[in-house]
């Protein structure tokens, strides 16, 4: 079970770590700041396994990455949005911070909402309202990282070309 | 056969490549900076293998150089450290990293470069392939030499037309970005083209291609030209042969054809870039802070325009007026030809080159409350420090006139006609 948090269109990334805090890179210490001026009350409340919900463009802005790792310290299961930027999409895949495209999801899950996420399968069930979701199936190339936790446990044991 | 992006990958890859596929290719440069070479160490050292060809990353100070504080002197000297043990060739202190990979001579039309900074697209004015990534990517491309690319769909932007008098690219730029507005080319080529762009100089070139990433881009292309071959002979250390890059017969996604010359001075108002209004619905509103500089504006014909309007003039009294260099070069020809004293007598503040004022940590940092108007790319929330604070996004020359009055300010009234 996770409890979503929910956020706008356009969310970017100096929204999600403001540049002030990209002084040092250590997940634990990025993750006490993470949304610190759009939702003051997220690093302090945000349990293990919640997720993020948004609308179009999400993580849009600065190619830092230290605003994917912020999410992924906070104990951010995955983020479900409408669109990512681009930048940020790659982040996600190359630390293991699993992502979901799906546009329903946004139009009718509210903040607080209790989901069910499977990310392999993208499926999500939302047990407040009962109803499930089938976000867009990822890429394979993709799902090869993810399956080995990111880019780097990737290349420890296989070449770049593999993922062709 | 293709768009300007396909052209591009298919030459490199010696393949007719299409938009949608994914291909791995070879990089021919590597860049991260002061603020994102950390995370890209780490991940190398996570990996444990060595950097097939060290002399293609490039590493440069200026985010935050000279460091305002202790972590980001600890983070500098942890790079040190790195590129002395690693030993380094390309290790530049001479400015803010796009302008000087282009005067250094690492951009060339037909490469592919990839930058840990989301501004790497500014080389798509030159016909070079560029694009902004992550980190850790980038200490990953340092081991592999390469890096997995989805040729993007193409959004092309058709400019024609002769603009007005106090007309600049930034202010048709800002136009683009309300018209497509700051998801209208995300994960796509933004290709510009027409008699406006063909008859454009490089520095005024590279503001639509610094841009293209705040409008989601991939990258943002320019077709390589006679222009571009005399701007690298003549302005860089590039070594030839250089080529013209240009579309094949090309399929875009989608294509957008604008008029420039019905174009007045546009302004991206606070907190998005496509908040975009004419100047003269903002004029007479205070303004707290100018901020002439970064890698869209920090040029010296930015300068010179700015120089042209403020000489003899005094800036506003309450209006801070900063105004920062894009390199070290741009800032020595702008003291050998009078700009600096121009600017100093006028009452600006000029800094040392780099960042500065445009990643809120030094240089100019903003208070709540404050509005700045300044000639960076974007104008986020916080982005200048306080997050109560408002940033408005115009050219140069507009950006000149505002510091005049202290208030927004039509820069063609202070133009003769012979400026541009």
């Amino acid at each position: 079970m996770s409890k979503v948090w929910k956020f706008n269109n356009n969310v970017n990334t100096d929204e999600i770590i403001p540049g002030r805090f990209n002084i040092t890179i250590i997940p634990e210490e990025l993750a006490k700041n993470v949304f610190c001026e759009v939702s003051p009350d997220f690093a302090k409340n945000v349990q293990k396994g919640d997720v993020i919900v948004a609308g179009e463009n999400f993580g849009c802005g600065s190619s830092r990455e230290h605003a994917p790792i912020a999410i992924k310290a906070s104990g951010t299961k995955c983020i479900i949005a409408q669109s990512f930027a681009r930048i940020f999409f790659r982040n996600c895949i190359n630390i293991g911070l699993p992502l979901l495209e799906c546009k329903e999801v946004y139009e009718e899950i509210n903040e607080n909402d209790n989901v069910e996420v499977n990310i392999e399968t993208g499926v999500l069930k939302n047990n407040t309202s009962g109803k499930e979701y089938q976000a867009q199936p990822v890429p394979s190339f993709v799902l090869k990282i993810a399956q080995a936790g990111g880019i780097i446990p990737f290349l420890r044991e296989h070449e770049v070309e593999e993922l062709q | 056969m293709g768009t300007l992006v396909e052209e591009i990958f298919s030459r490199k890859l010696r393949k007719e490549v299409k938009a949608g596929e994914i291909v791995i290719a070879d990089v021919d440069y590597m860049l991260t900076h002061d603020n994102t070479t950390p995370l890209a160490i780490k991940a190398w050292n996570d990996i444990a293998k060595p950097i097939k060809d060290k002399s293609k990353l490039i590493i440069v100070f200026d985010h935050a150089y000279p460091a305002p504080n202790v972590i980001a002197a600890m983070a500098q000297q942890k790079i040190l450290e790195f590129i002395k043990e690693q030993n380094i060739p390309n290790f530049l202190r001479k400015g803010i990293c796009h302008q000087v990979l282009i005067e250094e001579g690492f951009v060339v039309p037909g490469r592919i470069i990839i930058g840990a900074d989301s501004h790497t697209n500014t080389y798509g004015a030159l016909g070079c392939f560029s694009a902004g990534f992550g980190s850790t990517e980038l200490g990953v491309a340092w081991v592999t030499g390469k890096t997995w690319f989805k040729v993007p769909h193409t959004v092309h932007v058709k400019l024609t037309g002769k603009t007005q008098r106090g007309v600049f690219a930034k202010d048709i730029m800002i136009y683009v970005a309300g018209k497509l507005g700051m998801n209208g080319a995300t994960y796509k080529s933004l290709e510009f083209s027409g008699d406006y762009i063909e008859n454009l100089p490089m520095h005024e070139r590279i503001v639509f291609s610094n841009m293209s990433t705040e409008l989601g881009a991939k990258c943002g292309l320019i077709a390589s030209d006679k222009t571009t071959i005399s701007y690298l002979e003549n302005h860089t250390k590039a070594q030839g042969p250089f080529h013209e890059i240009k579309p094949i017969n090309p399929n875009y996604e989608k294509e957008v054809e604008i008029d420039v010359s019905k174009i007045i001075p546009q302004v991206s108002c606070h907190p998005t870039v496509d908040n975009v209004k004419p100047l003269n619905e903002l004029e007479g509103m205070q303004i707290d802070q100018v901020f002439i500089g970064t890698c869209t504006n920090g040029r010296y014909e930015d300068l010179e325009i700015a120089a042209k309007i403020l000489k003899g003039r005094k800036v506003s009294r309450f209006t801070r007026t900063i105004i920062t260099p894009a390199s070290q070069a741009i800032h020595e020809k702008a003291e050998q030809n009078g700009l600096v004293k121009i600017f100093n007598e006028a009452g600006c503040t000029v800094t040392a080159t780099g960042c500065g004022a445009c990643i809120g940590r030094h240089g100019g940092v903003l208070a709540p409350g404050d509005k700045a108007f300044t000639t960076m790319n974007r104008n986020f929330i916080g982005r200048m420090g306080s997050a109560e604070a408002e940033i408005y996004l115009g050219s140069p020359a507009s950006a000149a006139a505002t510091a005049i009055e202290g208030k927004v300010a039509d820069p063609r009234k202070y133009m003769t006609g012979e400026e541009q």
